[in-house]
Order: structure tokens, then sequence, then C-alpha cells
């Protein structure tokens, strides 16, 4: 199987909070022959602090990652973090469609007119876990044999007209993949409403509020699992739950896994090397394939 | 966005501001409350997301200060979803991002919200000084700012054992052109714009 | 020698103030070929008609200009008035101070120099005028309706009445289109089959209508009054003559579960089927696709038991060329399918349903029988959610514009609902009400005073299911854009009115404009509602915009008088402003080389092929000929022209470069 490289930029979440996104991300990667190459000294994206207070850098910031990713000779970027991966297109779609704000974000990066041309495009992890899927059955070693919630949340799916990507209201991508290593996905209504995304710190009730009618919706289709692919929807499910449980009349206790968690398991890699036991909730199945238990 | 509005120079409404420099139209907005109804955060707000259109419509002074106080545009999460489903493409949450910077900038971002405005500028500023966001210093910046100093303390020591938070900034993000460019900018936002 | 009379209009102000009117009458006099020229305050007028009349008599003028407003104004008027002093229309010709001098300059020399420089233009151009005839073109007094809805088949009966052959050609195995699958209709409820149905029988009963259902236009030839339409009757499979409509092929049909159309797919049909019951004519047909015979040789079951013996399975279709001489589009409208609402399910909830499917549900004729029923479980829902300007008024959906019948028939839906269901609550999520017309308001209103209909001003953001509920995240916005969440036990979506799928296609293949949203062109949005830019083609009914049932009727009536107005003329007369190929003695006999590159760029499809024989029948050379009855005298062709063999009478080249050689 030749190796496919694609630019990849983790984003300031996959080495802190999130870690086990980038842990699972890279292991799978390596698993299905994927060559991650890193953007050197890649800066943060801004993520939603930047544009809400400071539209300049919110586009500066990403622009700059994707032209460092220009000047590294990579056509292609592939971010797992949906916060980043909303970042850096919404930057190169201003860049592309303003004049005025292409022609600012080169006095803020100190660039020549025209660096700004020809911006790497940019994935994001399900796009890329898609365009590779046929790779994934056969290394499939021990099928994922759960019934779960595909959670997309906003950013990956939202604004269409710059993302993109899958349908809008009801996505099936990640679904696709789950069920590509065999598991059973649920039809449900809450696939992408928020979950409270950066309040998780400063308006802790609102994600509390979010969180509890996504996993009340979940639990009553009866998923077992929640699947995610950003770190603000596993954090404000996961390491939220304690405020969730406090508005659910029965706490729930689904673990949240990432979408590459999920392939990482059924391509037979250890748990510890995905990151599991890093989890608030306890990643544990009801089913008789369950993975032994997380050890925290 | 409507292109065909042309923005007189005499009109240095909000309106008119926000057309220029975000390319959002919000004579474009009929008032049809579908964002208000789809928008995940309404419930908590003061004024409803249509509701803060109608002010800037109006053009006058006291509406937009209305809107620009408001607690309302702090509340927003920035999902997107109202933009998704307007019937005439309204940028919102272009709309939101440029108020919140406009209410800054006058002073008037309603108090209620010090808590979210302060965690953006934590955020921020972690990321200038570092060229990533280095997040247990965030997360002190903001405590230091809010006053909050005992939220979360149950969470850290597991977030500690977790890996999940590095007593460290993490280094590699070329903090020095980090700088830079938020230097730059603050240059670049002092120009009168075209 | 010439003898040019110009005459100068002030028309009032309009010229006079800004023109020097009397400085342009002298130098007209001094042109050559000018022998009288005066100023009047109102030429149109009948004292300056009687003016002009006069003086082309007492001054034995022969060619006349008058300078004065825009030709589209007046230039019939003037014609008509030379016509009756006894000269050729043809040779009257108009200078048009007002339009193009007067209302776009300032009161300065220049202007009344410019003014001049018209008149003198006109002069040298009338010198060169020939005396032209008006062009006669024979009529075939048989007219072709398309769509057999209610705007077809008032067309039909109003020129059938006439006195006229009408041919009604509907696509479906019976007419009445979309006014058959109504329950009732707005504003007074009349049952819509109960006022429709007469009309259709009336239709298939008259001497002069002759009805082909389950057939459709494959191909329109030939210009006004003398159209040739290529009609294709598909194959029913049923001797129609012998068929005495007993029904008994369609009880014993084994296939039987086919989406039905009519019922919107809230019922199944079997593959030998009549729409509806009341179908005109009361024929089955065979529907070949999901026919078990067709698709594997066994059955033939309505074969054995049709007691007239009418089944004919090998019956092909028939395809006749009839002469026609105007057609009237009545194609119709669809609306947009639920399919297309991401935000409401994407079409998936089976209680999610559009407009139409109401009415089937709320038909008595229809499948539940009338009662308003859930089609996911049959049961009666106790709150209804109507949502008006579904997919209308939506740049993001691709349909800016307002479906027009919306508003009535939601408030329509909600008030049948009510009365149906006792206790139950009818919600309509509105934008604005827009009940223009005749008693619509009061049936608006009535719906919320008397009938208890809930109505909430703002848009859904979002439906979706819980627990065999709908969950519908809506807004009022007159409360201070307050959301409202409401569980729904059905959802009705009042979606936009479209152009059909093939509307393109069709206008196409008939050379007739449309709008960006395939709604057929009218030739002119305020005067001319009921023609298009095709002459001799015209349009009724919601092909051409979304119109309810007494607007559809009126331009029905409209396209009929037109089609009527036209064949009770004995010829067509047109302006002989056309293009003219040369033809010279022999053995030139024409400097037109047969390129054709005029018949390419003409966009009338007005020039023909023309061989040129000699006595034996020898082909001695092909040429350009131009169909009079079609030509626009847009002088395209005469540009395209490499041998200047074309040119166009009353702007022949000569002329234009006479005019341009006096600027």
């Amino acid at each position: 199987m030749t190796a496919l490289r694609i630019g990849y930029y983790p984003g300031c979440s996959l080495t802190g909070t999130s870690r086990d996104f980038g842990e699972s991300t890279r292991v799978v990667a390596e698993a299905l022959d994927i060559d991650l190459a890193e953007i050197p000294e890649w800066n943060c994206c801004g993520s939603s602090p930047a544009h809400m207070i400071d539209h300049v850098m919110s586009v500066a910031l990403p622009v700059n990652v994707l032209l460092k990713a220009k000047k590294a000779g990579l056509a292609e970027v592939m971010s797992p973090c949906s916060a980043c991966y909303s970042r850096l297109v919404m930057g190169k779609h201003e860049v592309e469609t303003s004049p005025a704000a292409k022609a600012q974000v080169e006095k803020v990066l100190a660039c020549p007119s025209g660096a700004l041309d020809g911006l790497p495009k940019v994935l994001n992890v399900i796009e890329l876990l898609a365009r590779i899927s046929d790779r994934i059955p056969p290394k499939v070693t021990r099928k994922f044999d759960q019934t779960v919630a595909c959670y997309y949340g906003c950013l990956m799916v939202r604004p269409p007209k710059v993302t993109g990507f899958d349908r809008t209201e009801d996505p099936v991508e990640m679904d696709k993949l789950v069920a590509l290593v065999g598991g059973k996905t649920i039809d449900w209504s809450f696939k992408t409403e928020c979950c409270g995304a950066s309040f998780s710190i400063s308006r802790t009730s609102v994600v509390g509020r979010l969180g509890a009618k996504i996993l009340q919706d979940a639990v009553k289709r009866k998923a077992e699992a929640v699947i995610v692919a950003c770190p603000m929807c596993h954090s404000n499910l996961d390491l939220r739950r304690g405020e969730i449980n406090k508005r659910l009349e029965k706490p729930a206790d689904i673990p949240v896994l990432f979408i590459t968690q999920v392939i990482g398991l059924a391509l037979g890699i250890p748990e510890k090397k995905l990151g599991l036991h890093r989890h608030f909730v306890r990643v544990k199945f009801p089913t008789k394939t369950a993975p032994t238990q997380a050890v925290p | 966005m409507s292109s065909h509005h042309e923005s007189s120079s005499a009109r240095d409404s909000l309106a008119a501001r926000l057309e220029k420099e975000g390319g959002v139209s919000v004579a474009d907005c009929y008032q049809c409350g579908k964002c208000t109804a789809g928008c995940p955060a309404a419930v908590d707000m003061d004024v409803a997301p249509s509701q803060v259109l109608r002010l800037l419509q109006s053009e006058t002074p006291k509406h937009e200060e209305r809107a620009l106080s408001s607690l309302s545009i702090w509340l927003c999460i920035g999902c997107e979803t109202c933009v998704t489903r307007c019937p005439q493409e309204v940028d919102l949450p272009r709309a939101m991002d440029f108020l919140r910077q406009e209410a800054l900038a006058r002073k008037l971002a309603n108090q209620e919200a010090d808590d979210v405005v302060a965690f953006h500028q934590a955020f921020l500023k972690s990321v200038e000084k570092g060229g990533r966001l280095f997040e247990f210093g965030m997360i002190g910046d903001y405590k230091l700012r809010t006053g909050h100093f005992f939220k979360d303390l149950g969470l850290a020591p597991t977030m500690f054992l977790k890996g999940k938070m590095s007593p460290f900034p993490h280094g590699g993000g070329n903090k020095r052109e980090v700088a830079k460019m938020f230097a730059r900018a603050r240059a670049v936002k002092k120009e009168p714009q075209k | 020698m010439a003898r040019v009379g110009v005459f100068i209009c002030h028309c009032g102000e309009n010229i006079a103030g800004t023109v020097d009117v009397g400085a342009v009458a002298k130098a007209a006099l001094d042109m050559p070929g000018v022998v009288h020229a005066v100023e009047y305050k109102y030429m149109c007028s009948d004292p300056g008609q009687t003016l002009l009349k006069d003086a082309i008599r007492d001054k034995k003028l022969d060619r006349v200009v008058v300078a004065a407003c825009s030709p589209r104004m007046h230039e019939p008027t003037f014609r008509r008035t030379t016509e009756e002093a006894g000269i050729n229309p043809f040779l009257c010709e108009m200078a048009n101070l007002r339009e193009h001098c007067s209302w776009v300059h300032e009161k300065a020399p220049p202007t009344t120099k410019k003014a001049i420089d018209l008149v003198r233009l006109q002069v040298e151009k009338v010198k060169r005028d020939r005396p032209l005839n008006p062009i006669r073109v024979p009529i075939t007094k048989k007219a072709l309706v398309l769509g057999g809805g209610i705007a077809g088949i008032q067309a039909a009966l109003d020129i059938a009445n006439a006195g006229s052959p009408v041919l009604l050609v509907e696509k479906s195995p019976s007419i009445g289109g979309h006014m058959s699958q109504l329950s009732e209709t707005f504003p007074t409820l009349d049952c819509s089959q109960c006022i429709l149905t007469p009309r259709m029988v009336e239709v298939a009963r008259h001497p002069n209508i002759t009805l082909y259902t389950y057939s459709e236009l494959e191909k329109l030839d030939g210009f006004i009054g003398n159209f040739k339409a290529t009609i294709r009757r598909k194959a029913r499979k049923i001797d129609e003559k012998l068929c005495n409509g007993c029904g008994v092929c369609q009880q014993k049909c084994p296939v039987k579960k086919i989406p039905d159309e009519f019922n919107e797919g809230l019922s199944n049909r079997p593959a030998i089927f009549v729409p509806f019951p009341q179908a005109v004519p009361n024929k089955p047909v065979i529907d070949v696709a999901n026919c078990t015979y067709y698709k594997t040789g066994k059955c033939r079951a309505c074969e054995k038991l049709c007691p007239t013996k009418a089944i004919r399975f090998d019956q092909e279709d028939q395809i006749e060329v009839h002469d026609i001489g105007a057609v009237v589009l009545a194609t119709g409208f669809r609306t947009m399918p639920t399919s297309n609402f991401s935000e409401y399910g994407y079409g998936k909830y089976k209680d999610v349903i559009d407009g139409m499917k109401f009415e089937r549900l709320a038909s008595a004729s229809g499948p539940t029988g009338g009662a308003i029923k859930r089609p996911s479980d049959g049961k009666e829902p106790r709150h209804v959610v109507f949502i008006a300007c579904a997919g209308s008024r939506d740049r993001l959906k691709g349909v800016p514009y307002c479906s027009k019948i919306c508003c009535m028939y939601t408030a329509k839906h909600a008030m049948l609902y009510q009365h149906k269901v006792h206790g139950g609550q009818a919600t309509v999520f509105y934008m604005d009400v827009r009940a223009a017309g005749k008693n619509y308001d009061e049936f608006v209103r009535r719906a919320i005073e008397e009938d208890g209909v809930k109505y909430v001003r703002g848009r859904v953001s979002r439906v979706y299911e819980d627990d065999g509920q709908l969950v519908v995240k809506g807004v009022d916005t007159l409360l201070g854009a307050e959301p409202v969440e409401i569980r729904a036990d059905m959802v009705v979506l009042a979606t936009a009115v479209q152009a059909q799928h093939d509307a393109e296609e069709l206008a196409q293949r008939l050379h007739v404009s449309y709008d960006p949203y395939k709604f057929f062109a009218e030739a002119h949005p305020k005067l001319r509602p009921v023609e298009t830019n095709t002459a001799g083609i015209f349009l009724a009914g919601a092909c051409q915009a979304p119109r309810d049932i007494p607007e559809t009727v009126a331009q029905a009536s409209g396209a009929a008088v037109k089609v009527a107005g036209l064949f009770s003329q004995p010829e067509l007369t047109r302006e002989p402003i056309i293009a003219v190929v040369d033809r010279q003695p022999p053995p030139v006999f024409s400097s037109c080389v047969g390129c054709f590159l005029c018949k390419s760029a003409c966009p009338y499809q007005a020039i023909e092929e023309e061989p040129i024989k000699n006595r034996n029948g020898d082909v001695l050379k092909v040429v350009a000929k131009v169909n009079p009855g079609l030509c626009q005298g847009c002088g395209t062709c005469v540009s395209t022209c490499r041998t200047k063999a074309i040119d166009l009478q009353g702007f022949s080249n000569e002329q234009v470069f006479a005019e341009l050689m006096c600027i």
C-alpha cells in the first residue's frame, strides 16, 4: 500500500486537553499508511476567542498556518479538531474572496503579495478517513460491535457554503465509517445540535443544558456510546458529565469516543495507545465483545 | 452578502460599517425569526438574535447601543446554525463578531458577560505570548481576571493525572513571530478603513 | 422629384420647451426635397391630423416626415392618417424629437441642432422609401391547447364556444390537473371536484373539442396561423371504443402496491388503473413499467376478465400531425417536495407532509375518506402545525418569489382541520398573510376568529421526530422574538410553487421565452399577460407564474379571446417591414450565393431554402427565402449577408447609409 502523505495540523487541544484525540489519530494513521506531515512551527489557529473579539487575528493566525504549510510544500492539510478545521477553512475563504481582507492579512503576516495565493486545501479527519476508507476493512481484526450515536457537532458541517462537507442537517460520513468497522449507528435528531463549545469554562451551565439534551436523546434511543470528532464536543460531553448529569433524571454513563479511537479499536490497537484511559467517563460497553475495562 | 447596497460615506451607522467591513447587509433581513427559532442560546438571551438585527436596521444610536450592550452578543456560541438556515443568507455570526469587537472598543460590553470576555482575552493573551495555547496559564489568567479561584478546582488533579494538562507551556509555536503578528495587527486596526 | 412635407410637433412643452421648433421648421425647408415644413402644438390630435391631411392635398405632398414623439407611440396613428390622405402609409416616417432629444438633453443650441439633424435623417430616409403593402398570411382556424387542467379546460371551452375547433392534449390519463386533487377551494369552500367535473364532462362532450389524453406534444413546426403539431398518442393498451369503464380490470389486477400519484403516495393503485373515479375519459391505462405481463410475460388477468375484450397488450403509440393556427400553453405547475427541506427531515418523516398531501387527506374521495389521519399510524392528530412560506421567499432554497396561493390554502387547511377534528388545535407559522383577492382576507380572519386557528408570526427553524411526535422549533416575532417549541402530531409544509420539471425543455422546443425559474415569459409584464414573444403561442394559468383558480380561469379566457380574435380574421395581416432576398433576371436569378449564414443567424427561424428550378424541374440554384409570416424585421440577416443579397424593406441598406451620411 502506498503511503498517503498529507499535511497535519494537530492544533493546541490535541497536545493538551484532547491528547487522546491526537494519540489515536497518529496511531490509526500509521496503521493505515498515512504519513502525517506536521506543519513546522505551527501556531494556534485562534479558535473561537479570536473570531469573537479580534477579527484581524482570527484570519491572520490560521492563514499563517496555511502559509507555513504551503511553504513546506504541502498541497493539503488535515486538521482533526473541528474548531481548527473551521478556522482554517474560514480564513482561507476570507482571503480568497475578499481582496481587502487579503491585503490586511498580508500586512499582518508581512508577506509579499501573491504569497497567499494557492493556499493548501483543508480537510477534516472524517474527510480523510472517508477518502482512504477502502484501506480499513482489510485491517479490521475486531469488529466494533456496538450501537452508537454519531455526534457531528457544529463546525464540520456549518456553514455549508464554506465547508462543503456532507449533508448539513443529517450528515452520514461518520456513520458510514462506524458501519465500516462493524458498528451500528442510531438515527437520531441531535447529530448537529451545538454542545456549547467554548463556554465550558465561562458559562458551564449552558454546556450542561445543551449537553443534557444531546445525551438524553442518545440514551433514549439506546446508544451505547457517543462518537465525536471534535475536542470541544468530547470535553463538553465527557469532562463536563457531572454538570450534565445534574440535569438528567437518571445520570448517564455512556462513554464518549473519538472516531479515531473507534477505528483504532477495530484495528486491534491497544486501548492505552488510543488514550481511552484519559477519559473522565469510563469507556465500557454492555455487550459481550466489550473491551476490558479501561484502567484510569 | 448583498452587494447592491451602496453605503454612502455619510452613513456612519453600525449597519453601514458592518456592510463595509464585514460584507453583511442587515437590510436583507426580513425579520422572519428563523435564526432565533434555531439558536441554542436564545433562551438565555436578553435580545433575540433576529432582534439584534432589527436594532441595527433602525440606524439610530439608541438602538445601536442597546445591541452593543446586550448580553446576547456574548451568549452567542458561534455555532453558525443561524446563517445556515437563514432564507436571506444574512451572515449573522459575522455581525455578532463585529458587534462584540465594537462593544469592547466602546466599552459597552454587558457586565454580566465579564466571564465570557475574560475567557476570550485570557486565551488570546496566552496565544500572543506563547504562539500556542498554554491551557494551565490561560486558566490561571482567567481566574485572576474573574476572581473565580475555586472553579473546577476538583477537576484539576484529574486533568494532570490523565495527562491532559501540562504545567509548562508548549514550545514550537514560534512565539516571536506570533507576537509580531499581534503587534502588526494592532497597527493595521488603527488605519482608517478604505 | 420627391415632395416631402415635414411636420414638427411641439408635444405641448415636451418638445417645444427644450427644442426651438421654429428653427427646426425653418431648417427643414432648406433640406433638398422638402417643399413644406410647419410646426404645430399637438400633431396627434384631431386638428393636427387634419392639418396633415390638408397639407398633403394642398401641397401635393407624396412623402411625409412627422417630427414628434417615438414611433412606438404614434407611428400607427400617422400612417393611418397618411393612408386616409391617399398616400401609401409606408411613405410616412417619424423623427423622434422627444425620447431621443428633448427628454434627454438640456435646452441649449446643440439640442436644437440635434433635432434638425434627426429631421434631416428621416428626410433622407423617406425619400428612399418605397410603397409597401401589408403581408397577408392564411390562418388554420384550429387551436391546440396543451394541458388539461382548469386553465386548459377553460381555454378550450371558450375557444370551442366561439366556434373554432380545439385539440386539447393532456399528458396524464385524465384531464382535471391539480384542481381535481383539491378537497375544497377557497374562499367559498366549494368542493373542488363538484365545480370542476361538469366542465370536464363538457369538454368531453363538446362537438368542437377533440380530447387527446395520455398524449404529448412531440414537435411544433411552423408559425402563427400555420403550425404543424406532432402529437404522440401514447398507447393505453386499451381499445377505447370497446371499453365501457366497468372497472373489473382494476379490481382483479394482482399488482396492487404502486404508490398512487393522484393520492400523492398516501395509497396504492394497481398496474391497470383509472387515476380517479371521476376521470375524463373514464378509460384505464396500463402502467407498462409495473405491469407483470410486460416484465415477465405472465398474468394477463385483465385481458381474461375484461367483459368487452378491450385489452390490447400490443397496442403501439401513435404519432399524428395536426395543422394548427394557435397554441395555448396551459401546462400548470408542481410543488416543491418535502425532501428539499433538510431542516424539516429531508422528507423522511411520514407525518411531515406538503399541501397537496393534505388536500388528499381532506378530500372526501381521498384515501381516508376525508378524515385527517397521520400517515405514519393512521391516528387522528390532536395538534397540527402548518408552516407557511416553506421554500418560498427563500433565497437559500433558490426560490426568492412568493408562491401566492399558500397563505390562502394554509388558512383553508387549518380551517378544514378544525372543522373535522373537534378539540384539535391548528397552529400556523406565517411571515405575512397575503390574502388580496375578493373575500380572501375575510376568509383568513374567519379561520382565526371563528375556527380557533392560532397564527404565530415567525419561521420554523427545525422539525425533528421524538417519541412519535414532531418537535417544531419556531419563534413568535410579535412577542419579541420569543422561541416557541411545539410538539405536534403532524406538520404540513406549504411548499413553494414551481414550474414543471420539463418546462424548460418544452419552452425550448416551442421557442418560447422563460424566466430563471422556468416559468414561461409573457410578452409584456403589465400589458400583454396572455401572449408570449412567439407569435401565435399564448399562455394560461400557473405555467406562467403561481396563481389561484379565479385568476387562472380569467387568464385562460383571455388567452382564448386572443385565439378567437386571431381566427376571426380572414387572413393574418402583418407589417411589411421584413427582409427580402433579391431576385434578378436569369442567369443570375439572385445575388444570393446560397451560403445560408442568414439562416443560422435568424433568431426566428424565418429563413428557408428555395430551390430555383428551370422548366424541366432541374434545380439551378438554391437561394435563401424569407418567410413573410415569421420574419420580425430585426435585420440580423442583412448584416450577415456577404453579397448584400438580402435587404430590409423599410430600412434598406441604402436608406441607412443615407442617414449616416447626414451626421
